[in-house]
């Protein structure tokens, strides 16, 4: 209490900007998403999620994030291993370009695709000759969904990996264990929660993701896209209440991310406190 | 060893959703119209209609993809690769781009359908807020201080060019075809101009959903969807004295038919854009059809207006575009202005 030192009404200023900004940034979009959303009511809501596009853009969504979540925590955990545990050269240039996805526009990562496997693009006539479809189809949005979603992982699990020092897994190694073995004893189930703190990120984001996504994914309806983009041609054919529904679903997922984010913290405190 | 079952569990999955996704597109015949913005009601209609058609005259059953955005935007994508098999866009100008640009499509093209590629016309109109309370009749009242005129971005837009070019159409005539009176009324036109959408939906949303604005140039299309089903007695529509006559055309994607092997039904879903049942479709949409007896029995609908056309005014789109759109043309020396 003694640190409190500023005179009261300061103390109210402060706390009531902080409050009116987070009531009017924050709170107020996401009600006015869920009043739009069941403007029409309950029977419209879900049969708005039970159109063919709807269940479509969903299924889309979902093999994005199917993919993109696992290869990026694979690369996720070879990197921060390499980056924690190890020294080498280029050290300090590969995670830079861990952190490029994140400084990058996503337009600019989409662009990337199309120059690369666009018709006029780098690969584009070797593919059309072999008929094999990367952009404005399923793996366009997939690469386009692990391009953003890159560092996510990764990201997390660095500072952690460095937290923890390298003594269990030299103890490990003197008393005979394989470098694979020290691996899958020691170091993983050290960082099982960073881990998952990793892919609740990683995967929050492969759903969101519209930028680079929309650059990529050509709109065509039923089959190329995602639920954000899905949100923006309801929201463009007039339907407010379709698109606001649709857009809950994509806020019910945040909210559902934020709480699982933080379960996970809750028990890394319990357990750094054991 | 929970984690490492956990692990190849998870890669199994990976690669399994990897290797039958693709496969489970497969199937039956698919075409994908690659369209503008504002088709989006046409087109659900449309297709129906020919896939009912089709099933009854061969018995196969086809499906129809749709994609919608910007003129310009969707062309840009079927030269980057976007595997359409027949384009419906606002001008000829973007398919020329696609036809310029790949070997997709004939430099002939427009001549290959009747009346230059386009089943069916339309024109630029003006959408006011209800008992028009700025007083617009017509393009004059556009560069008026305080009016906040609405219009997409030409570079990205087709209808936004069609308006454009209307508005310079009116200027040349009222001034006696002088080049920088026309330009001067167009650069006080989009000094009103808030905000450049990138396409012609896009407006419309600003306009009708977000309340910008006092008019909007619009198609005379989806001016009709505003104020007939959208939001009833809350618009009027404002016929200027003088509009541009706009021809969406469409064409066959030949590379991408070939590849596909759907050249025959591709072929028939543009036919039928022709036939009575395609034209009263697109009637009922508030396009202008070309046929006669569909054009008497919609009359009423549309309004009469004076047209131009590009071919007489501008000198057809490849110039039009040279002059106005292109980087430096008069669309960026007039947008710098502002």
């Amino acid at each position: 209490m003694s640190a409190r030192t500023e005179p009261r009404i300061v103390r109210y200023f402060l706390i009531s900007i902080a409050l009116a900004f987070f009531g009017l940034f924050i709170v107020l979009p996401l009600i006015c998403v869920f009043h739009n959303a069941f403007a029409k009511g309950w029977v419209f809501y879900l049969k708005t999620l039970e159109q063919p596009d709807a269940l479509a853009a969903m299924k889309m969504t979902l093999i994005a994030a199917a993919v993109a979540v696992p290869l990026n925590l694979i690369f996720g955990v070879a990197a921060s291993w390499a980056i924690a545990k190890f020294e080498f050269k280029g050290k300090g240039l590969l995670l830079s370009l861990i952190d490029l996805p994140l400084s990058v526009s996503p337009v600019i990562a989409g662009l990337i695709f199309i120059l690369l496997f666009g018709a006029q693009g780098f690969l584009g006539p070797w593919l059309i000759a072999h008929n094999i479809r990367i952009i404005f189809a399923m793996p366009g949005i997939i690469l386009a969904t692990i391009f953003v979603t890159f560092p996510m992982v990764a990201r997390e699990l660095i500072p952690v990996m460095k937290s923890q020092g390298n003594e269990e897994e030299e103890a490990a190694i003197t008393l005979g264990a394989s470098g694979w073995k020290t691996f899958w004893m020691i170091s993983v189930p050290n960082i099982r929660w960073g881990i998952l703190y990793g892919i609740i990120l990683c995967n929050a984001r492969a759903m969101g993701e519209f930028g680079a996504v929309s650059v990529v994914s050509g709109h065509i309806r039923g089959l190329t896209n995602t639920l954000p983009l899905h949100v923006e041609i309801l929201y463009n054919e007039y339907q407010s209440a379709a698109a606001f529904a649709t857009a809950s679903v994509l806020a019910l997922l945040a909210i559902i991310t934020l709480i699982a984010k933080s379960a996970v913290e809750a028990t890394i405190r319990q357990g750094q406190r054991q | 060893m929970r984690i490492r079952r956990l692990f190849i569990f998870v890669m199994t999955f990976v690669l399994g959703v990897a290797l039958i996704a693709p496969a489970m597109a497969e199937g039956k015949v698919t075409l994908l119209n690659v369209s503008y913005d504002p088709t989006r009601e046409f087109y659900q209609g449309f297709n129906k209609a020919f896939c009912d058609h089709w099933l009854k005259e061969t018995g196969t059953t086809v499906e129809v993809n749709q994609s919608h955005g910007g003129s310009g935007k969707q062309a840009r994508a079927v030269i980057d690769g976007l595997e359409a098999d027949v384009v419906t866009l606002a001008l000829a100008y973007d398919i020329d781009a696609i036809a310029q640009k790949t070997s997709l499509i004939p430099k002939d093209w427009q001549a290959r359908l009747a009346y230059n590629s386009a089943p069916y016309t339309s024109t630029i109109v003006f959408l006011v807020r209800k008992g028009n309370p700025k007083n617009i009749k017509d393009w004059d009242d556009l560069v008026k201080p305080g009016v906040a005129v609405i219009t997409p971005n030409p570079k990205t837009s087709g209808g936004a060019r069609w308006n454009y070019l209307a508005a310079w159409g009116y200027a040349l005539k009222k001034w006696n075809n002088d080049d920088n009176k026309a330009r001067e009324f167009v650069t006080a036109l989009f000094k009103n101009v808030p905000v450049l959408d990138s396409g012609a939906r896009g407006s419309t949303t600003t306009f009708v959903e977000r309340k910008i604005g006092d008019v909007l140039i619009a198609w005379e299309n989806e001016a009709y969807l505003v104020v007939k089903q959208l939001a009833q007695g809350e618009y009027e529509i404002v016929t200027p004295s003088l509009s541009i006559l706009a021809e969406p055309s469409i064409a066959l994607v030949d590379g991408n038919v070939d590849r596909h092997a759907t050249r025959k039904v591709a072929q028939a879903y543009l036919e039928y854009l022709y036939s009575p049942e395609g034209q009263e479709i697109a009637a009922k949409n508030y396009y202008r059809p070309r046929l006669k007896a569909v054009a008497d029995k919609y009359v009423s609908q549309f309004q009469k207006v004076e047209l131009i056309t590009i071919d007489e005014v501008f000198g057809g789109w490849q110039k039009a575009q040279k002059t106005h759109f292109a980087d430096q043309g008069t669309f960026d020396q007039i947008y710098q202005v502002n």
